[in-house]
Order: structure tokens, then sequence, then C-alpha cells
């Protein structure tokens, strides 16, 4: 077998290629990377959460048409075309997943985490969820129903986690802080 | 098609990892980069059409999907755009690397591009359609015994499973053309539920799965729905 080369050293010998090419301007690639790194993320997501537990019209709008409701917070872009809110609650637990690559709301929670990407959990989320939630230290009690959402077309869902008790008296900036991206995939209640 | 891509159901991977607190976009600056410039790979080739560059990733060999993690597949799924596109010649970046390294390499010479006849009719996947849509919301249906040698957003665990429309979706381009450049043929799209025993069988935990399917992969059931 041939000797597999790094990715690293693949990667640094393909952007030598497209610039010689002229196909590609480092500095363009620097922006991309550096808005995911710093402007784009789970914040923007807990922005949306904390204005849905303090706004009732706002949640009500996120209900009837979640996408231009989180553009009105400023978030909109790829992988965020078509939005869609999951609420939980006491009865209901929602759970996200791509089974077929790693498809993520990118404008409200950034790009996703390992454990999204990882085999283990794209594989066996959709077969044997409470398992798995368990495995990610997530325990649900029996009489909740779970709901897995399989992001297999260009829907991107947001998961709203409950609002924790012994919040009333916090802002929408604090409550924003509460909030976690695996909440809002639907792999750790709040 | 079926890949190493759709993962939906198999075993073999082991238990799900726990998540950790603040854990940064790329584990590694290389990570970055390979993003970055596969962003601007599908911007080269034709439109950024994410169904090719999905098409991509489901014709890796396994090892070339798994070995080096998401930022890999995406590398590797780059370097395969590219190739097709003859924009570089194959082996141009294994040949680089060795190059870079002292190696007493002949670099392939640039090929000349041939980019697909394409371009997309506008941003982003979502179109308006004429049609109106076949399914509403809680109508019965029964999914495609479909298996197609070429792109298809019907993952594998899917197939032949009776399920019902949870909600109808705007339309969407429909990655089974749009990912080989043969036309964006605008689809309806619709979650549908499945119980998790029609899926996985009796002995299934007990939950409800949902899927965003195309119209075509599905048909109405009759006996669902008497």
């Amino acid at each position: 077998m041939t000797e597999r080369l790094s990715p690293a050293d693949r990667t640094a010998a393909l952007e030598s290629l497209l610039v010689e090419r002229e196909l590609v301007d480092p500095s363009v690639m620097d922006g991309f990377i550096a808005r995911y790194e710093r402007d784009v993320g789970p914040m923007n997501g807990a922005r949306v959460v904390a204005r849905a537990w303090t706004d009732p019209s706002y949640l009500a709008w996120l209900r009837d048409d979640a996408t231009a409701a989180i553009a009105d917070l400023g978030f909109s872009g790829p992988q965020g075309e078509h939005m869609v809110a999951l609420e939980q609650s006491d009865e209901v637990h929602h759970v996200v997943v791509c089974t077929l690559c790693s498809c993520y709301p990118w404008p409200v929670l950034g790009l996703p985490p390992s454990w999204y990407k990882d085999p283990a959990y794209r594989s066996r989320v959709v077969r044997e969820p409470r398992a798995v939630l368990a495995e990610m230290g997530c325990s649900l009690p029996e009489d909740i129903a779970i709901e897995v959402w399989d992001s297999s077309a260009e829907v991107r869902y947001l998961v709203i986690p409950q609002r924790p008790a012994g919040t009333e008296d916090l802002g929408v900036d604090e409550l924003a802080a509460l909030v976690t991206r695996d909440a809002m995939v639907g792999v750790a209640r709040l | 098609m079926d890949s190493i891509a759709d993962m939906g159901g198999v075993l073999g991977y082991g238990p799900a990892s726990r998540p950790v607190a603040g854990e940064p976009p790329f584990a590694a600056p290389w990570e970055g980069r390979a993003f970055a410039l596969t962003l601007l790979t599908m911007g080269r080739i034709s439109g950024r059409n994410l169904d090719a560059f999905r098409h991509a990733l489901s014709r890796l060999h396994p090892l070339d999907y798994l070995s080096d993690g998401y930022y890999g597949r995406w590398l590797n799924a780059a370097e395969l755009m590219l190739v097709d596109s003859a924009v570089l010649a194959p082996d141009a970046v294994n040949a680089r690397v060795r190059r870079d390294r002292g190696e007493d390499v002949v670099e392939p010479a640039f090929p000349e591009p041939a980019r697909p006849d394409y371009a997309p009719t506008g941003p982003g996947s979502l179109r308006e359609v004429d049609e109106e849509a076949l399914f509403t919301v809680a109508d019965a249906v029964v999914t495609a015994d479909a298996h197609p040698r070429g792109p298809s957003k019907l993952p594998a665990y899917l197939r032949r499973r009776r399920g019902t429309v949870t909600a109808v979706r705007p339309a969407h381009v429909l990655p089974d053309t749009h990912g080989v450049f043969a036309g964006e043929n605008a689809q309806h799209v619709y979650t549908v539920g499945f119980d998790s025993t029609e899926v996985w069988g009796p002995d299934a935990e007990p939950f409800r799965l949902h899927a965003d399917l195309f119209e075509s992969y599905l048909t109405p059931d009759e006996e669902g729905a008497s």
C-alpha cells in the first residue's frame, strides 16, 4: 500500500497549486477562517433562544417563520436557507443529526463540533437515540418521547431548549450565556 | 448511491463521543485552510454546487473518507472535483507534497480545464416551482425502492418505509441531477415522520424519526391511508 501523506501537507500542497493557478487568494481564505473562528458560532443561536424565552411575539414568529425571525437578529446565509425551530418540553425531546453528511445550521451555531461529525453519532442516533444520548451524558426520563430529525435536505433545525427554572430575574444577555451548543442540537438539556 | 457517506443505522463505529465545552471550529490550522480551500474550490468548478460536493464526498474511497476526519474528507472531495474538471492532474497534490519535502519527483503539468457547462439559475438550493405539492401534512406515504448509481438524498435506511408527512417545505433543486450538473429539476420537499419500529423492527427503541425527502422519493401509501 502506498504511504498516506498527511492531510496538513496535502492541504498546503493544494493551496500552493491553486494559488499558482490564480484560483484562490490566501487572504480570502484567511477571511473565511476568521469569520467562523470569531463571528459565527453558538453565541448567535443563544441570542435567538434567549429572545424566544423572553418575548412571546418573537416565539410566535419563530414558530411561524423561523428563517425570517432568525434573520431579524442578523443571522442568515449558507446552511441556513430554511430554518425550523424545534421546542423542547417536559413531554418531548428533539435531537438533530445529518446521516448523509454533517449538515448543520451554520448561521446560528457555526461549524459543527467533532461529536456531530463523528460516524458514531451519525450512524446510531437514528437507530437508538436514547442509548446514544446517555453515552453523551444526556440521560432522559423514561416517560419523555424522543423525536429525531435527520437533516437530509436543505432544511436546518435549531432546538429551543426549555428555560431553566429560577431564571425569571435574568436579562436577555444573561439568559443567552446559559444556552449551550449541545442544548441547541438536542444532545443536552439545560 | 450506496456509499460510505450514507451512515444511518450502520453499527461498528463505537460509542458516541462526549461533547467538549468550548471546542474550537478547527482542531489544527490545516483544517481551517482545507475548509476555506474547499469553499473556494466549489465556486471555481461551476457555481457553488453543494450537491456536487456531497456527491464527491460519497465517491471517496472509505479510507479517504474516514482517515483524516471531517476536513480530511473535504480536502479529498475538493481534490476529486478539481481532477474531474481537469483543473488539476491526478496525483498533482501528492507530487507537490513530495517535491516540497525534497524528493526528486516530476510534477504533472496543469491540464486544460474542462469544467461542466452548467450554471445554477440562482443562489442557494431553494426554488419556486409551479406544480402543486402532491402531498400534504398527515398524508401516508411510502419511500422508494431506489438504488441509484448517482447522487441521492434518500438515506438507505429509509428505503421502502411507510411514513406520514410531518410538514411541507420549500421546493429545492434536486441533488440527483443538480449534483451531476444535469439540471436543477426543483421539487417539493417534505419532512416525513416514521415510527422507529417501521424502520428498525419490533424491538426498536420507541421514538419518532423525521427526514426531509424529495417528492420523487415518495408515493402515496394507499393502505396506510385507508
